[in-house]
């Protein structure tokens, strides 16, 4: 899927390119490269879409790397607008990269439909993960040994989640899975198992446990009360100023029009 | 007139030369490049460190670069995929070589060459969706991706090579010690393991080392099957090879964790070449 997005990145930036060369007017022109977390995929793509909708001549591109990937290009110069699904390291704001949210992002933690526990708080999910609670029936589940699935280190989600269940380093992985879709075909296979994945990409085929009682769901990450949840960053260079397009489409973003294309992608946006 | 076909000769030779260049360039530009971003790494966290410490986690706040257990991992992963996959090829090459009459062979050299055919990524998901499972009803155990499910997958997939490598020795077997053996009154059997086998043996620990070769350099099955937590290796723990180490965390790594991503590529690289240096061995002493 990612692939055929960026094929068609690609086409789309030959079809424009040679449209541009052919001549045109005054109007903006120019291209967008935005690089970086993959689990912005959904929200950055339907915003590029529009924008490009509502510009004609100008070209988005979205290069799904992983946040510190992009992180890293656009403080390289490689590309326009870094996305990140975490905050900036300390050693990256030194580099004088600066952070704008564009949106919230909710983790939801997911079990096996055929598992009875559906609500959680964030200390017991601490706990299982960091191995101090390792059966289902200490939670009000059934007797079995709870099977922790997780993200490879570095990913966004993983990040993410451990800072905000405070199981930084702690966590007991018994699979390490590099993909969201991995980790829910995962947990969807196994009855006794427990995972993370990003709130937009949560299907029927697992159940998206409560936290402290909150349904993780758009409303309750937006006001704060659904506390497994993470900022979906737009990363500039500070000292030097975008390119006169790139700028517009930051603009764009970070208005009220984008807040609903925001919405209909999963996630909640920073402002309104 | 004969000048210019000698230029012509010329020029064909120098273009053959400059594409046997290519293909060594390239080995070489791999080889250096991975030096190179391999040695940085290694000496930040210190050889003894890197190779045999017990623990990795790589973006802990206090980053912990110890190896062993991946290599561990892939030794015994290769190992048991050898000790499983080795008798079944070699029974199979065996019998198709020397017993099989002329119809099952074509059917079953088809067969191997289909199972040589299949992408790995397809190996890894009949193997996730099927197998991983399988393993967790079968023996009772909470999840199934396990250093087991990954030594079957990969006794299955060095297969065709041990089979195709196998057989190829065994039918370069000259006839005429058959035949002696066979006239001596020895039965069939007796002359396909004592006389055939044996003059072939080379080619057949070729074949062997391949294999070995096959499985230590599989990523993208075992990475579907295995479970990939950094635990020493256990049968049925979830454990981390060489190759997926770098795979699964290559994506989002930065820093001294991506050198040291290019470090364990580098310590993978050394075993292909000892793979390889045993295999030319095998091949050099069949020759003579």
């Amino acid at each position: 899927m990612k692939t055929i997005k960026k094929i068609g990145a690609i086409a789309l930036t030959a079809v424009m390119a040679v449209t541009a060369l052919t001549g045109c007017g005054k109007k903006l022109s120019g291209t967008v490269a935005t690089d970086g977390s993959t689990s912005m995929e959904k929200v950055i793509g339907a915003l590029g879409e529009q924008f490009e909708k509502d510009n004609d001549g100008v070209t988005f591109t979205y290069n799904p790397t992983g946040s510190s990937s992009g992180i890293q290009a656009v403080s390289e110069g490689r590309c326009d607008i870094g996305l990140a699904s975490r905050k900036l390291k300390d050693e990256e704001k030194a580099n004088g990269l600066k952070e704008t949210v564009l949106a919230y992002d909710g983790i939801a933690v997911i079990v096996n439909p055929e598992n009875g526990v559906s609500d959680l708080k964030v200390e017991e999910i601490a706990d299982i993960y960091t191995g101090k609670i390792t059966n289902w029936k200490d939670v009000g589940g059934s007797d079995a040994e709870i099977v922790l699935i997780g993200r490879e280190a570095g990913s966004g989600t993983r990040d993410g989640f451990e800072e905000i269940t405070k199981t930084k380093d702690s966590c007991k992985y018994r699979q390490e899975l590099t993909s969201t879709g991995d980790v829910i075909t995962t947990v969807a296979g196994n009855p006794n198992a427990i995972g993370y994945a990003s709130l937009a990409s949560v299907k029927d085929n697992v159940k998206a446990l409560k936290v402290g009682g909150v349904a993780p769901s758009e409303s309750t990450v937006k006001d704060g009360s659904y506390v497994i949840q993470r900022p979906f960053e737009l990363i500039t260079k500070g000292d030097k100023a975008l390119s006169e397009v790139a700028q517009k489409f930051f603009d764009y973003v970070t208005s009220d029009a984008a807040v609903e294309l925001i919405a209909n992608a999963g996630a909640v946006a920073a402002k309104g | 007139m004969k000048s210019k076909k000698h230029a012509l000769e010329t020029i064909v030779h120098g273009v053959f030369l400059i594409l046997g260049l290519i293909t060594v360039g390239c080995v070489l530009l791999i080889t250096v490049y991975l030096i190179i971003s391999g040695i940085p790494a290694i000496k930040e966290i210190g050889l003894f460190n890197f190779l045999f410490g017990k623990e990795w986690n790589s973006t802990a706040a206090d980053p912990k670069f110890g190896i062993l257990p991946f290599i561990l991992t892939s030794v015994y992963g290769t190992a048991g995929a050898i000790v499983i996959g080795v008798p079944i090829g070699f029974f199979t090459a065996v019998f198709l070589a020397k017993v099989a009459p002329p119809t099952i062979k074509t059917i079953v050299s088809n067969a191997v060459g289909v199972l040589a055919g299949i992408p790995s990524v397809v190996y890894g998901l009949v193997g996730m969706i099927v197998l991983v499972p399988f393993i967790r009803k079968a023996f009772n155990i909470p999840d199934g991706s396990s250093l087991f499910a990954a030594i079957i997958v990969l006794a299955v997939m060095i297969l065709p090579s041990i089979i195709n490598v196998s057989i190829t020795a065994l039918e370069a077997v000259p006839k005429e010690y058959e035949d002696a053996s066979l006239a001596l009154g020895a039965t069939p059997t007796e002359t396909y393991f004592r006389v055939s086998v044996k003059a072939a043996k080379s080619g057949i620990a070729a074949a062997v080392v391949l294999g070995v070769g096959r499985a230590i350099g599989e990523a993208m099955a075992v990475i579907m099957v295995s479970g990939n937590a950094s635990n020493m290796p256990s049968l049925f723990q979830s454990v981390r090879f060489l190759t997926t180490a770098v795979a699964s965390e290559m994506s989002y790594s930065s820093g001294l964790q991506r050198q040291a991503l290019f470090s364990i590529a580098l310590v993978l690289f050394l075993f292909i070449m000892l793979i390889n240096a045993a295999l030319n061995f095998f091949l050099k002493r069949d020759k003579e």
